[in-house]
């Protein structure tokens, strides 16, 4: 890769408490791919993820080290100013949590928060990304109830519009799928690699066949570091390390 | 086997008759209290009572009237001037302080309730009587002695002050941190997401600390009395004396009933004080299930 990626890593290092959660971790996120991180529960996949948006600096006892670029920008620069860095980054999490409002407030939140104040500009956003997600022909006529009167699948999808609304460069998420019906997964699976035109897109996911389904890129980690990292094909086909071969067959979960 | 299920059986009729005990006792209060009310209602009307402002027990005339608006004045001044402390000091022990001093935090707001109200009055004669007299309605008004129903909507924002920020405090914990994260992980500040989202999804729990403090506030007796000046006149400003309803029972019970149908008339203002307290609840309780309605829709 010639170009600088939009998220590089090096030599993070988080502790929570005395707590070592991420042990020296270094990689270049692909633009314009899928890259799922797996691995077992608490190996510090989820943790990874919440590292590039900052959301880790909300969890109490936390220290981190080492550098996160996003756009060549050190995002843990005390200049660096959170909100400009998070705008960048559209976050799905494990369950949809729709704001405490209307759908179309719901997408329109990002948007207005960043000084779009224009109705017909609104308008315009909201359906766009209502399309972009699937959304927009089961909610036009209704686009003032209360966005907690959706299904479960539609909120996620909300969620994800709601995130596109702030044109993030990249997509990021945990697990995104895990509270989700299959049919509703299938949807936003699908979503997700129709996105990756336009988006650079991170997941966690602890469901191999959901990573194998959706990604081109793959991260292993384990106990707090990247045991391997490269195609999906080559990671979950042909493993080089003992670790993840175990991992993939099963033996370790 | 029959005896443990005679057990469960027997201990569920017997919560059922306690809580109706419970729940029964507010109803033969009410009546007691109407009973006793009847030789007063006997001689004039409901309206008449309720609206008169002549307060004239040797003449046989009771109006009610500044007693009703003293109570209101009092409390409607202590909740205007908690509230916004409140919510600021719950939001800044929820939100913002850092564990350590939440810790030593919170059992000092806590205190504050375990204080004696009588103490609180105290308090208001030896700091507030004076600051209000000498320092704030000097700039307001002509003269006045500081007895006021400033002095007790002040003494009272104190005493329901832990109360409000116990009760926000817990809603404010019930917001998921997930749901925060959604709205900074937009771009919003922590300020735009408290405004625009914390605060509307705990409203309703904001409400409810709202109508408990103010019906804890309406009866709140001992500590207001020795404040407000308990002068049977209707105020007309935060500056004026007032007399709200439980200070005149508290003052009068026992002293003055050797005036015909004052201890009737006593017992009346007990009665609008319960009347008062029950519609303020009903009344709430209504607004909140809209709300709620409102916000699920």
């Amino acid at each position: 890769m010639t170009k600088t990626p939009h998220i590089s890593v090096q030599h993070l290092n988080v502790h929570i408490g005395n707590q070592h959660i991420l042990n020296d971790i270094n990689i270049n996120i692909p633009d314009k791919k899928v890259t799922s991180i797996i691995g077992p529960s608490g190996c510090g996949k989820t943790t990874l993820l919440r590292s590039f948006n900052r959301l880790l600096d909300n969890t109490p006892g936390v220290s981190i080290t080492g550098k996160v670029l996003v756009d060549g920008e050190d995002i843990y620069d005390p200049k660096a100013e959170v909100t400009h860095i998070r705008k960048k980054m559209g976050l799905l999490s494990q369950r949809p949590y729709p704001l405490p409002m209307s759908i179309y407030d719901n997408v329109a939140y990002g948007p207005r928060i960043h000084g779009i104040r224009k109705k017909q500009e609104l308008d315009q956003l909201v359906e766009e990304q209502l399309k972009a997600t699937g959304l927009w022909n089961e909610v036009k006529d209704r686009l003032n109830a209360s966005a907690t009167r959706l299904s479960i699948g539609q909120q996620q999808r909300l969620c994800l519009a709601r995130g596109l609304a702030v044109s993030p460069e990249i997509i990021l998420g945990d697990e995104s799928t895990s509270a989700l019906d299959p049919v509703s997964t299938s949807i936003i699976e699908d979503l997700f690699i129709s996105l990756k035109e336009k988006y650079s897109i991170v997941l966690v996911t602890h469901i191999l066949r959901q990573a194998r389904r959706v990604s081109d890129y793959i991260v292993f980690v384990y106990g707090g570091k990247i045991i391997e990292f490269g195609p999906t094909e080559d990671v979950l086909l042909n493993p080089k390390e003992e670790l993840t071969r175990e991992y993939v067959k099963g033996y370790i979960s | 086997m029959q005896i443990r299920i005679l057990k469960d059986k027997i201990l569920s009729k017997l919560m059922l008759v306690f809580t109706l005990a419970s729940v029964s006792l507010l109803l033969i209060i009410g009546i007691g209290l109407y009973v006793h009310s009847i030789p007063i209602l006997e001689k004039s009307s409901w309206g008449t009572l309720v609206t008169s402002s002549i307060w004239k027990p040797l003449k046989g005339l009771f109006g009610f009237y500044p007693f009703i608006m003293g109570t209101l004045w009092v409390t409607g001044i202590a909740i205007v001037i908690a509230l916004p402390l409140c919510l600021l000091t719950a939001l800044f022990v929820v939100e913002y302080a850092h564990a350590g001093i939440r810790r030593v935090l919170v059992p000092f707001i806590n205190l504050l309730s375990g204080i004696p109200p009588v103490i609180f009055g105290v308090w208001g004669v030896l700091f507030i009587i004076p600051l209000i007299q000498n320092y704030i309605a000097p700039h307001f008004v002509e003269f006045s002695t500081g007895y006021s129903v400033l002095a007790g909507g002040i003494v009272l924002a104190v005493m329901i002050f832990p109360l409000i920020v116990s009760i926000i405090s817990e809603v404010l914990n019930t917001i998921p941190q997930e749901l925060k994260d959604a709205s900074l992980s937009l771009g919003a500040t922590k300020w735009e997401t408290i405004k625009k989202i914390v605060l509307r999804k705990a409203l309703p729990g904001i409400i409810a600390a709202v109508v408990l403090a103010i019906s804890r506030a309406f009866g709140e007796t001992i500590a207001v009395l020795m404040v407000c000046g308990n002068n049977a006149v209707v105020p007309h400003s935060v500056f004026d004396p007032g007399y709200p309803l439980p200070a005149l029972i508290a003052n009068n019970y026992g002293e003055m009933l050797s005036i015909p149908l004052y201890d009737s008339a006593l017992m009346f203002a007990a009665l609008l004080l319960f009347i008062i307290i029950l519609l303020f609840n009903i009344i709430s309780r209504l607004i909140l299930a809209r709300l709620e309605r409102k916000l699920t829709s």
